[in-house]
């Protein structure tokens, strides 16, 4: 791959911290040139493949590939967060061990791949509107449906006249639909903080409408 | 009364929670701090402990850098 020269390194970007001597190594190899440079790069690029990797593993649950293709993700994955950490090793503050700050990268990466293979899956359906999967989403039992088919009916009501359309289309997506946010951040072409502050924001005028309505009470939730 | 818990938990909304970007801009100082003392991590930073009980992919994401930073090699 091709791995830009010292890009975002001067001055003006120096950290306002004191490296600790092995960030202090990194970021003298990193922001170097020739064969230390190189073999730096092909360094953090080993221990970015591993990381993608054990990221890769830890959501199996949720990508469900494997062989070449978990291989490829992997990869990728690596490669793109190498580009993004050279591109930005002047934003480096020395506020944390490099490697964390390097590793962060990766883990974003595979955050947002496994978010866009999620519609690889053409069974899979964002606007759908199946009202029936809402008690199952909170754990609701048919056995007990006298006592929260009143409660469910009130959240659907609510969802249809308090929500805007776009916090609404996030709830059926998010909610009934159970699409992952980082999936739906690839649907719908945002980010993550724009679809989490709609459904934040949705949740609280939902919890104000249950609340007004006598269905829950004011802070009865666990805190911790 | 039945058990309604999971959507009062749902719909709770911590006036703390500083939301994705700015928990995930300083995840890196947060898990360096969390990896040896967990507990100082969420008094240092409660804006961002509030987020990453509240949002499952960024929490995802905390645990899967706390797993890097202990072992990288995994």
């Amino acid at each position: 791959m091709v791995v830009p020269v010292n890009p975002g390194v001067d001055g003006s970007h120096a950290s306002p911290r004191r490296l600790d001597p092995e960030s202090d190594a990194w970021v003298r190899s990193l922001g170097g040139v020739g064969a230390e440079r190189e073999a730096a790069l092909s360094r953090l690029h080993g221990l970015l493949l591993r990381v993608a990797r054990g990221e890769l593993r830890r959501r199996a649950g949720q990508l469900r590939v494997e062989g070449p293709e978990f291989e490829d993700l992997a990869h990728q994955a690596a490669d793109d967060a190498l580009l993004a950490i050279v591109g930005k090793l002047g934003q480096f503050r020395a506020e944390s061990q490099f490697t964390t700050w390097a590793y962060r990268f990766v883990v974003f990466e595979v955050s947002t791949k496994v978010g866009r293979h999620f519609w690889r899956d053409p069974e899979v359906r964002m606007d759908a509107e199946d009202w029936d999967r809402l008690p199952d989403r909170f754990g609701l039992a048919p056995a007990t449906q006298s006592e929260w088919r009143e409660l469910m009916d009130a959240l659907r009501h609510a969802v249809d006249t308090e929500l805007t359309d776009h916090q609404r289309q996030v709830f059926v997506a998010l909610v009934l639909n159970a699409v992952p946010l980082d999936a739906l951040v690839a649907r719908l072409g945002t980010n993550r903080n724009a679809i989490y502050k709609t459904m934040f924001d949705a949740r609280r005028k939902l919890r104000a409408a249950l609340v007004a309505g006598g269905y829950l009470h004011q802070d009865t939730a666990g805190r911790s | 009364m039945s058990d309604w818990s999971a959507i009062d938990r749902f719909l709770h909304t911590d006036p703390r929670d500083v939301g994705c970007e700015e928990a995930m801009g300083i995840l890196h100082v947060y898990v360096d701090l969390a990896v040896t003392d967990p507990v100082e991590a969420a008094r240092r930073y409660p804006g961002v402990a509030a987020h990453l009980r509240a949002c499952g992919p960024c929490e995802q994401d905390f645990e899967g850098l706390l797993h890097a930073v202990r072992d990288p090699t995994e």
